[in-house]
């Protein structure tokens, strides 16, 4: 396996009597988006930001590609990106100037028109800062983290704020930077961002890790609990769905049947079963456990409070 | 080292100038002021009972700390924006380094304070024409001085203060006294013992002191002081402010 892009072991960050990082430690992988997520508060733009050398943790090690980001601050930024949660710019800043200016500071950097054309900024060039939707100041921000071609960026709470549609547009442009082959690490506190764009998330609380895995490995390990609801008219359906292995619970209301049960293959089973004994079904819908679901079962409160 | 100064001082002054009433409103106050005043005071008033000296003969040095004052607010402002709008800690996440950004905005107030003395001097000629051999360089070198050093307690200013809102009213809390005390309005002997020794801690007045020396033809040589005392005042601020000033 090649080396992490990022190495974290037991860092703490105190803040007087606050602890907000605590025995925080991760590994992220060459190539792979990894999320920080958890609920505002819980250390995540700390951890972020002692990565990124912007803080120095009270104690523990960090590693970034292979640099330490304390003392080697300076090698470090020309092979980062880096996207701060809140950041503005001048308000007056031309959008171009900003890429132009960005583009200056470090020894290699990519065109910049080409990089505000793949943004769909091109229209807004001569824009000024303060005029730009948050979307689109959360492109330039995506922009300006791109310019010097990093292997690695960090993204800190890139969509809050964002409406819907904005937000998808910008998972398509993280995706689009992984395929690059670039590492991204990012921190958010949607749950359904987090499942829809991350290979592997680190769950923070009150400043501690409670678990990592891909978002689909920590479904199935901490709630491995299915739902199926059915509509149908066949009156033996409860009983046939009954005999399903690792089905626990069975109920009826008028047609509509709903199967609880857990492991990974029950819609299948489930799926089998209609088609087995040629069950007329009306309606079919899944209730699926999500990160939302795993974070209250770790954490013991829903991550928005 | 100063890697993206110059590039960033050119984009500054891009970005004030877009913003005409700071723009326009810093150069013409002190403009503005030294115009109407001219018409009642002036060198002709110079020796007339009753007329004030700032007025009179001290009209220019007047000007000057008027052109100061208006540099080192904006520069107070400006930095509490950046910082509060996390523009500083921005840029600190990439090679640019802080010293460069303050840099740059130095020198961008110190180019405008020298467009101010030229709008001055415009604004000025028939009652201070050129020709008639007014010390305009050693004044505009000892203006641009005291400005530098005085943003070096603006800079101070911007460390301390906690928001961006309080920016402005709190730097003009501590400035506009100091323009009170600096001997330009009363002459520090003629103050109270208490204010008098307040006086003496005070950079503007050795500002005054340097400015008004060098307009009236003394030379810097007996004006080493000011320029001495400054130059510590410059330093102390500087260290201060380094220990207290906060990125974001």
């Amino acid at each position: 396996m090649p080396p992490p892009a990022i190495h974290v072991a037991g860092i703490r960050k105190v803040y007087g009597r606050t602890v907000a990082v605590d025995d925080v430690s991760f590994d992220v992988q060459p190539g792979e988006i990894f999320g920080l997520i958890g609920p505002n508060g819980a250390g995540k733009t700390t951890t972020m930001e002692c990565v990124e050398g912007l803080r120095a943790p009270d104690r523990g090690t960090i590693a970034v590609l292979g640099l330490d980001p304390g003392r080697d601050a300076a090698a470090l930024q020309q092979r980062i990106g880096v996207q701060l949660q809140e950041a503005q710019l001048q308000k007056r800043i031309k959008v171009w100037e900003a890429v132009d200016f960005w583009a200056s500071l470090y020894r290699r950097a990519v065109d910049g028109n080409h990089l505000l054309d793949q943004l769909g900024l091109t229209p807004k060039r001569d824009a000024w800062f303060m005029t730009l939707s948050g979307g689109q100041k959360q492109r330039l921000f995506i922009a300006l983290a791109l310019i010097n071609d990093p292997e690695l960026v960090f993204l800190d709470e890139l969509t809050t704020g964002l409406d819907p549609q904005a937000r998808r547009t910008i998972w398509d442009l993280v995706r689009g930077i992984r395929e690059r082959g670039k590492t991204v690490f990012l921190t958010t506190h949607l749950m359904e961002e987090a499942e829809r764009l991350c290979d592997r998330v680190a769950i923070i609380d009150h400043g501690r890790i409670v678990d990592i895995g891909a978002p689909a490995d920590l479904v199935a390990r901490h709630c491995p609990d299915r739902t199926v609801v059915v509509t149908t008219g066949d009156a033996l359906a409860v009983d046939r769905f009954g005999a399903i292995p690792r089905v626990a619970t069975v109920t009826r209301d008028g047609q509509v049947v709903t199967v609880r049960g857990s492991g990974a293959d029950l819609v299948t089973q489930v799926i089998h079963c209609l088609a087995e004994y040629r069950i007329p079904v009306d309606d079919f819908r899944t209730e699926l456990p999500t990160l939302e679901d795993v974070f209250l079962k770790l954490t013991g409160h829903a991550i928005r409070n | 080292m100063l890697r993206g100064l110059w590039r960033l001082a050119w984009l500054e002054i891009k970005i004030f100038l877009r913003e005409p009433l700071g723009a326009i409103g810093g150069i013409a106050i002190p403009v503005v002021a030294f115009v109407i005043m001219s018409r009642f005071g002036g060198p002709k008033m110079a020796n007339v009972p009753g007329v004030p000296r700032f007025i009179a003969a001290d009209l220019p040095i007047f000007a000057g700390l008027l052109t100061i004052a208006s540099v080192v607010l904006s520069f107070v402002a400006i930095i509490a924006i950046y910082r509060e709008g996390g523009i500083l800690k921005r840029l600190r996440a990439t090679p640019v380094r802080p010293y460069t950004i303050l840099t740059a905005h130095v020198v961008v107030k110190l180019l405008f304070t020298a467009v101010t003395l030229a709008a001055l001097v415009v604004a000025g000629r028939r009652v201070y024409p050129l020709e008639s051999g007014v010390p305009i360089v050693s004044f505009a070198v000892a203006l641009l001085y005291s400005t530098l050093c005085i943003l070096a307690l603006g800079f101070l200013i911007a460390s301390l203060v906690p928001t961006a809102r309080f920016a402005q009213p709190i730097g003009t809390l501590i400035l506009y006294p100091m323009l009170g005390l600096s001997g330009l309005f009363l002459p520090v002997e003629a103050l109270p013992a208490g204010l008098r020794e307040l006086s003496r801690l005070l950079p503007l007045t050795y500002a005054v002191s340097l400015l008004r020396g060098i307009w009236h033809g003394e030379g810097w040589l007996a004006h080493a002081g000011d320029v001495g005392i400054l130059a510590v005042m410059f330093v102390a601020c500087l260290a201060l402010s380094t220990r207290a000033f906060r990125w974001e």
